[in-house]
């Protein structure tokens, strides 16, 4: 049976963890709202594009031999894996569900034969799969948007990635990462980047009616798409970046709450606990006085 | 005025401007152009400049985009731009030290992608400066 002291000290120590995960969990809120904010600003950029991307893939697609970002290299042996995860632990299963479907990514493709290169960002995916998988690290990010994400980090990483696109180190790209659905969901996605999937200009009525516009084009639509394409590549690697740092900010405040929420179950626990052994030693005190007394 | 085209800039991180506007000057690579209402779509990519906003027959808002691209329906013109600053914004002596440094980045690259990036900040640095002298006289 533990001592009183040993008690009491196991109580002041939960409390305390019970304050530092509260404390973490409202950070985490509110580095959340801040994604979510950031995400929502950058949208009408990423809607635009594609409207642009769209008709501009319409007047494109009947002559053939466009742009190697959008048709790909005719080829799918290499391919070439982007895992988002966080520098930082301590939230759930944020990192673990990244790294289990990039380990089953590499063993499908490698089962179909193919060669399989990982580009990881993000401290914790490089750890994991460097452990079974440390030849396949071609290139590791760390400390991306670390106190603010910003366009700049997305356009590295994708300028590194259409660098070694153009000197045909791989076919095709595919980004694994955790997209935001709630605060209590995240949903592990894989979205292939090279070849570009070109967005459904049927998708929804509005675009649609504005994309059977005839436009001009200036310089021709070659040129244009030859800009357009590696800056719609670093649109969506920064996308992928702040849906993955919502997700990450998401996580952790669940995590959180519920270490905390666990936290207070066991001080109850174990002051019950406590106080029980505090009256069992009373108890025992007052019947040795009692039958000692009678002992006389 | 009557009709008015709607014009948005839009950079990266968010949406800079939205609003009904009786023309927009944009810095396209081939040549500045107007936008007025009713302008036939197009599409055309943007060169590091000043984007001049008028209201009847004066300039309300210059915007320094470093490049980007430009879509012109019959009634909205939407630039999204690399990077948008507005001219009163920028700081001549920083933009002088920064073109200094890159022209000193210039002498130092090795590789010829080297050179051509750090070319291309530069190319933006002087657009930048351009339009700040420029927009420092007109004041």
């Amino acid at each position: 049976m533990p001592s009183l002291k040993d008690l009491k000290n196991r109580i002041a120590s939960v409390q305390s963890t019970r304050k530092i995960t509260s404390a973490m969990k409202m950070v985490a809120a509110s580095k959340l709202r801040r994604a979510q904010e950031q995400a929502e600003a950058s949208r009408p950029y990423a809607e635009r594009m594609g409207r642009m991307l769209a008709s501009l893939a319409a007047n494109i697609q009947s002559g053939a031999g466009g742009p190697k970002l959008m048709t790909g290299t005719g080829s799918d042996q290499v391919q070439l894996l982007v895992v988002i995860s966080s520098d930082r632990g301590l939230c759930g299963g944020f990192n673990g569900s990244i790294v289990r479907e990039a380990r089953r990514q590499i063993q499908r493709l490698q089962g179909e034969g193919k060669t399989v290169k990982v580009m990881t960002v993000g401290r914790k995916a490089r750890d994991q799969l460097r452990r079974d998988y440390a030849s396949l690290i071609i290139e590791t990010y760390e400390d991306v948007g670390r106190r603010k994400l910003s366009f700049a980090d997305a356009d590295g990483i994708a300028k590194k990635v259409n660098e070694m696109y153009e000197a045909g180190e791989f076919d095709v790209c595919s980004v694994i990462y955790n997209k935001f659905k709630s605060v209590i969901t995240q949903i592990v996605t894989v979205q292939q980047l090279i070849p570009l999937a070109v967005p459904d200009t049927a998708a929804d009525d509005e675009a649609s009616g504005e994309a059977k516009a005839i436009y001009e084009f200036e310089p021709d639509e070659e040129q244009i798409l030859a800009e357009l394409l590696p800056r719609n590549l670093s649109i969506q690697v920064y996308r992928a970046l702040q849906e993955s740092a919502a997700s990450e900010q998401g996580a952790r405040m669940t995590a959180m709450d519920n270490a905390t929420r666990n936290a207070g179950d066991m001080i109850n626990r174990l002051t019950l606990t406590y106080n029980r052994t505090r009256q069992a030693y009373i108890t025992k005190e007052l019947i040795e006085i009692i039958s000692g007394a009678e002992a006389i | 005025m009557a009709d008015k085209v709607e014009f948005e800039l839009v950079s990266p991180e968010k949406l800079l401007t939205s609003q009904p506007v009786d023309m927009v000057v944009v810095p396209g690579t081939e040549g500045d152009f107007g936008v007025l209402a009713g302008h036939a779509p197009m599409i055309s990519t943007v060169r590091p400049g000043v984007i001049d906003v008028y209201e009847g027959d004066r300039i309300i808002d210059r915007v320094f985009v470093a490049g980007g691209f430009a879509e012109v329906t019959e009634t909205r013109c939407t630039v999204l731009a690399e990077q948008a600053l507005p001219l009163a914004d920028i700081d001549r002596g920083k933009v002088e030290q920064e073109v200094k440094d890159l022209s000193e980045d210039l002498d130092d690259a090795k590789s010829d992608a080297e050179r051509a990036e750090v070319e291309a900040k530069l190319a933006v640095a002087r657009a930048k400066l351009d339009a700040a002298s420029a927009g420092s006289t007109a004041h």
